[in-house]
């Protein structure tokens, strides 16, 4: 199925999200959508599947205008979305989730069971997604479930499908096997529009490749364009990809961490008789895959995990046990993994966010009175150093960008007096303009002396910044390997095996 | 996925986790490894991993936007509420009732007698509660607003509490229980104790403040140390403190009149009672410069103090609150002292200003449920609930007379104020009534998907 795009144009407000958008995605082909956050791909896809009326353009299919009241018209007229979450019961089976919202059922209203097995049977034969029917939804991992959106889609004659985001939430592997199934679906004839910012993916998949920048489209580029030419029409302006650094000029041992072990609150080791230890000067990166013990380590450092066993000493000074409080005083500085979550007080404006780890002490509180002087002149400083942009410092942090929110997390934490940085995921939902500076700031910080420890599940981010790279899995550190280890030797010890030569640095 | 703050991971530049680097798992091991990852991830969602603070509720989500939201919607509330009230006064009255009898022959009466009913009832509130022009003088004439502000005082001060729980993300429902305390304390102090004038009344003063602090105390210490909710916690020691004090009210030796078989106090004595402002023709009491000085003092704390940067950070995000190294049970302790000390001082003001012959256990007159509703109209702003509180003290003053010149049930007035608070808490109604824009939900439905699109400048 021929679809079209023609002019599409959505506002929010004064907002206009899309502007005057075309897009045009032929049968059996994968059309890719890159942009960065917030450039507008997600609301045309939106507008496409019926969700947001649009206040101009028009959709066709097949050459005919298509008028989406909601979703239902749009899957009717076989429109599929996976979307980047899953609309999925977790508590229902493969087949009960397929068939949901589509029931067949037998003589008086008996559901249609077989039917919904044997469906999904034909699509996971057709397709090779090796999806057991019977199988509830919260004991597949996530490239599983992911597999029953697709055929969720599928069973209802799908011929155009939308992914949005779909290699987010997924591992390398399992990102290898979806592009695998977006070209057998594409060979069977199904159009299929990827939404993404990962470039790589895009270069790899697509046959064609149309780039969106503050809603507009900025240009079309064939799936041979190189990395560097992707990023710039992206960014709209040149962007190192790789970070410049020097060599380490590596000081003290710093931070020494013996036999570190913390348990959750039901049981579980989530930390394993962890030791490592990170010099001045030095970049620690923590990789391996989201879940395997790295947020509790990060929090362990942090004094915010309850129940921690083992040593954790900055400069000779044992932090384990003592509060939050005490260890940022004594001069960790923390970038939370979920900023939203963890690191900000969306309500708050910039400059009170510029403080939130600060509001007992000098220079921000003297004698229990907020130094609202100090506070906007030193919110003022930092937003220009830190290139934060915003409209003014009593903007609200709610209202800023991924990246400029980040950037007050960094901001923050490098404008105090550190003696280790711990940064979790320090890029993670930020546009590729800010993960350059971001990255930046990084690595000046250990420049200045500070010891450093970046955990990531981004192997390029790994790959930028370390000095040494340390891997855990369950738990466990499953061995700590020089800063150019070459990606298929992290990738294995990802998946728990220890390195061949024992390259323990 | 079951992720409880979902919505929040809605919230602009919220990213999904970009796992994007991982291994294959043997086959065999991949639904638990999945599950297990599963759980990691909900760990790291939820609060903070180390289960210390309950992670932000759809709850205090909504209690955040209804407690802070738009002045606008304050004031097109209070307007709605008067004009429905003006429906029911007109659908009560007996003059319409039988004008609407012969509504097709002459409508013009049925009109005549919804604008006698209605115009005379709200005259008569604005008579009653701010300015009476039937009396000669200025000075009687303005006795009406003295009342009101003597209404108010308790209600400000109430109101305050109220107000500073709901900026720490908490919901403090005891007020009935703290004023009880406060004003048992206090009327204790004022009635058995006999000290030099003025020395007496402070004593009597801080004695019911500490005691509203203390009892609020108890409910902040159990939900710090074991997580227990507020809203019950309040809820239950107000029977707790009703049944407390209506014992000490019957039990002779306690707090019972001595020679009396009534569960009621002996008078306050003269040394410990509240200063009338205006001299004695007026009940104006010093109780009200109290209710100032305390707007100006929560004013303070929750715009230029430390501890109201604190709490104010703990009531948006408990989690980011915790992670900067803020004590948040600290502040659901201090919160609740502090609300606790101004319920208490709506509590001292009615024993030592309003009812100074003694009391009893209905002394608190539902002031403690009051206030939740003038901390709502006020926005949860010191001087908004300053604002709604006098303006709740002009319904009360003004009720009566409304009752009294024009026969209009005094129900009314209370259907208005309930109407009030129905209409904050659905702001979209207002809206929609009023044909507003909605900059909030337009900014909510953007924030889903356009958000990150909004500022990529």
């Amino acid at each position: 199925m021929k679809l079209e795009l023609r002019g599409i144009t959505k506002r929010f407000g004064s907002l206009v999200a899309n502007d005057r958008i075309d897009l045009t995605v032929e049968p059996g082909e994968i059309h890719a959508l890159l942009g960065e956050n917030g450039a507008g791909k997600s609301t045309l896809m939106n507008v496409l599947y019926g969700l947001y009326q649009a206040d101009g353009g028009e959709v066709l299919l097949d050459g005919v205008v298509q008028h989406f009241e909601g979703p239902g018209d749009a899957m009717a007229a076989g429109i599929g979305m996976v979307h980047q979450h899953f609309m999925l019961i977790p508590v229902f089976t493969v087949a009960e989730n397929v068939m949901l919202g589509n029931e067949s059922t037998k003589a008086v209203g008996v559901l249609d069971l077989d039917a919904a097995r044997a469906k999904v049977n034909e699509i996971s034969a057709r397709f090779g997604f090796h999806v057991d029917p019977d199988a509830l939804i919260e004991n597949l991992p996530v490239g599983i479930q992911q597999r029953v959106e697709i055929i969720k889609a599928l069973s209802r004659d799908a011929h155009v499908l939308v992914f949005d985001e779909p290699t987010a939430v997924l591992t390398p592997q399992e990102t290898d096997e979806l592009m695998g199934m977006m070209r057998r679906l594409k060979e069977a004839g199904t159009s299929i529009v990827f939404i993404t910012h990962k470039l790589r993916e895009v270069r790899e998949v697509a046959d064609r490749i149309t780039v969106i920048r503050l809603g507009k489209v900025v240009g079309e580029a064939a799936p041979t364009a190189t990395n560097a030419e992707l990023a710039s029409m992206m960014v709209g302006r040149a962007v190192e990809l790789t970070v410049h650094k020097e060599e380490p000029k590596l000081g003290e041992p710093a931070l020494v961490v013996e036999g570190l072990t913390a348990v959750d609150h039901i049981g579980q080791l989530v930390v394993n008789d962890v030791s490592f230890t990170v010099r001045r000067g030095e970049i620690l990166a923590v990789a391996g895959v989201q879940g395997n013990g790295q947020t509790e380590l990060t929090e362990a450092l942090l004094g915010l995990q309850p129940r921690v066993h083992g040593s954790i000493k900055l400069d000779g000074v044992e932090l384990t046990g003592a509060g939050v409080r005490k260890i940022l005083e004594s001069g960790v500085g923390f970038v939370p993994e979920d900023r939203n979550e963890d690191g900000l007080v969306g309500g708050f404006t910039i400059a009170e966010n510029l403080m939130l780890d600060r509001s007992e002490s000098p220079p921000f509180v003297r004698a229990g009175n907020l130094q609202r002087g100090v506070l906007a002149e030193f919110a003022r400083r930092t937003i220009e150093e830190f290139d934060i942009r915003a409209q003014e410092p009593e903007e609200l942090v709610e209202q800023l960008s991924g990246g400029n929110q980040q950037k007050v997390v960094l901001a923050r934490e490098l404008s105090r007096e550190l003696r280790l940085l711990v940064a979790a995921q320090p890029t993670r939902g930020v546009d590729v303009g800010s993960i350059e500076f971001i990255h930046k700031r990084i690595v000046s910080a250990r420049d200045q002396g500070v010891p450093v420890v970046v955990v990531s599940t981004e192997l390029d981010e790994v790959e930028a910044l370390a000095d040494r790279i340390m891997v855990m899995y369950r738990g466990r550190i499953v061995g700590i390997v020089p800063g150019g280890t070459p990606r298929d030797v992290l990738g294995l010890m990802m998946a728990g095996e220890v390195p061949a030569e024992g390259a323990a640095a | 996925m079951s992720d409880p703050t979902m919505s929040r991971g809605d919230a602009p530049g919220a990213n999904q986790p970009d796992a994007d680097v991982a291994i294959e798992e043997p086959a065999a091991a991949s639904p638990e490894q999945g599950a297990a990852a599963e759980d990691a991830v909900a760990t790291a969602s939820g609060p903070g991993g180390g289960g210390e603070v309950p992670p932000p509720s759809k709850w205090l989500t909504m209690l955040n936007q209804i407690a802070t939201g738009n002045a606008i919607i304050s004031v097109l509330a209070v307007l709605l509420a008067l004009i429905v009230g003006a429906i029911m006064i007109a659908f009560t009255d007996e003059g319409v009732q039988e004008t609407i009898g012969y509504f097709f022959a002459r409508p013009g009466d049925t009109f005549a007698a919804i604008w006698d009913s209605v115009a005379g009832a709200y005259s008569a509130l604005f008579q009653g509660s701010i300015y009476n022009f039937r009396r000669d003088t200025f000075l009687a004439g303005i006795r009406p607003l003295t009342e009101t502000l003597t209404f108010a005082t308790p209600l400000i001060a109430g109101g305050l509490g109220v107000a500073l729980t709901f900026r720490v993300g908490m919901f403090n429902i005891g007020g009935r229980g703290q004023m009880l305390i406060a004003a048992s304390v206090a009327g204790w102090i004022a009635f058995g104790f006999d000290l030099p004038w003025g020395v007496h009344m402070l004593v009597a003063l801080l004695g019911g403040i500490v005691g509203g602090a203390l009892w609020a105390g108890i409910a902040g210490v159990l939900k710090a140390r074991t997580g227990a909710h507020e809203v019950i916690l309040t809820i239950m020691l107000n029977y707790v403190a009703f049944y407390l004090v209506s014992w000490m009210l019957r039990t002779p030796g306690l707090l019972q009149a001595p020679g009396s078989s009534n569960p009621k106090t002996p008078a306050m004595k003269e040394t410990a009672v509240f200063p009338y402002l205006l001299g004695p023709q007026y009940n104006l009491h010093f109780g009200f410069v109290l209710a100032v000085l305390a707007t100006v003092l929560v004013w303070w704390i929750l715009s230029r103090s430390s501890l109201g940067f604190k709490f104010r950070a703990v009531g948006i995000n408990p989690n980011a609150a915790r992670v900067a190294g803020i004590n948040v049970k600290g502040m659901y302790v201090y919160a609740f002292l502090i609300s606790g000390a101004l319920l208490g001082l709506a509590g001292v003001s009615q024993v030592l200003g309003t009812v100074t012959s003694g009391f009893t256990a209905g002394i608190d007159a539902g002031i403690g449920f009051d206030a939740i509703t003038v901390a709502l109209l006020g926005r949860s702003t010191p001087w908004g609930t300053f604002a709604a509180g006098i303006l709740f003290g002009a319904f009360k003053a003004g009720g009566f007379s409304m009752q009294a010149a024009e026969g209009v049930p005094i129900e009314i007035v209370l259907v208005v104020q309930s109407l009030i608070v129905l209409f904050i808490a659905a702001p979209p109604l207002v809206r929609t009534i009023f044909g507003l824009p909605d900059p909030e939900g337009r900014k909510k439905r953007t924030r889903k998907n356009v958000t990150k699109e909004a500022k990529a400048q």
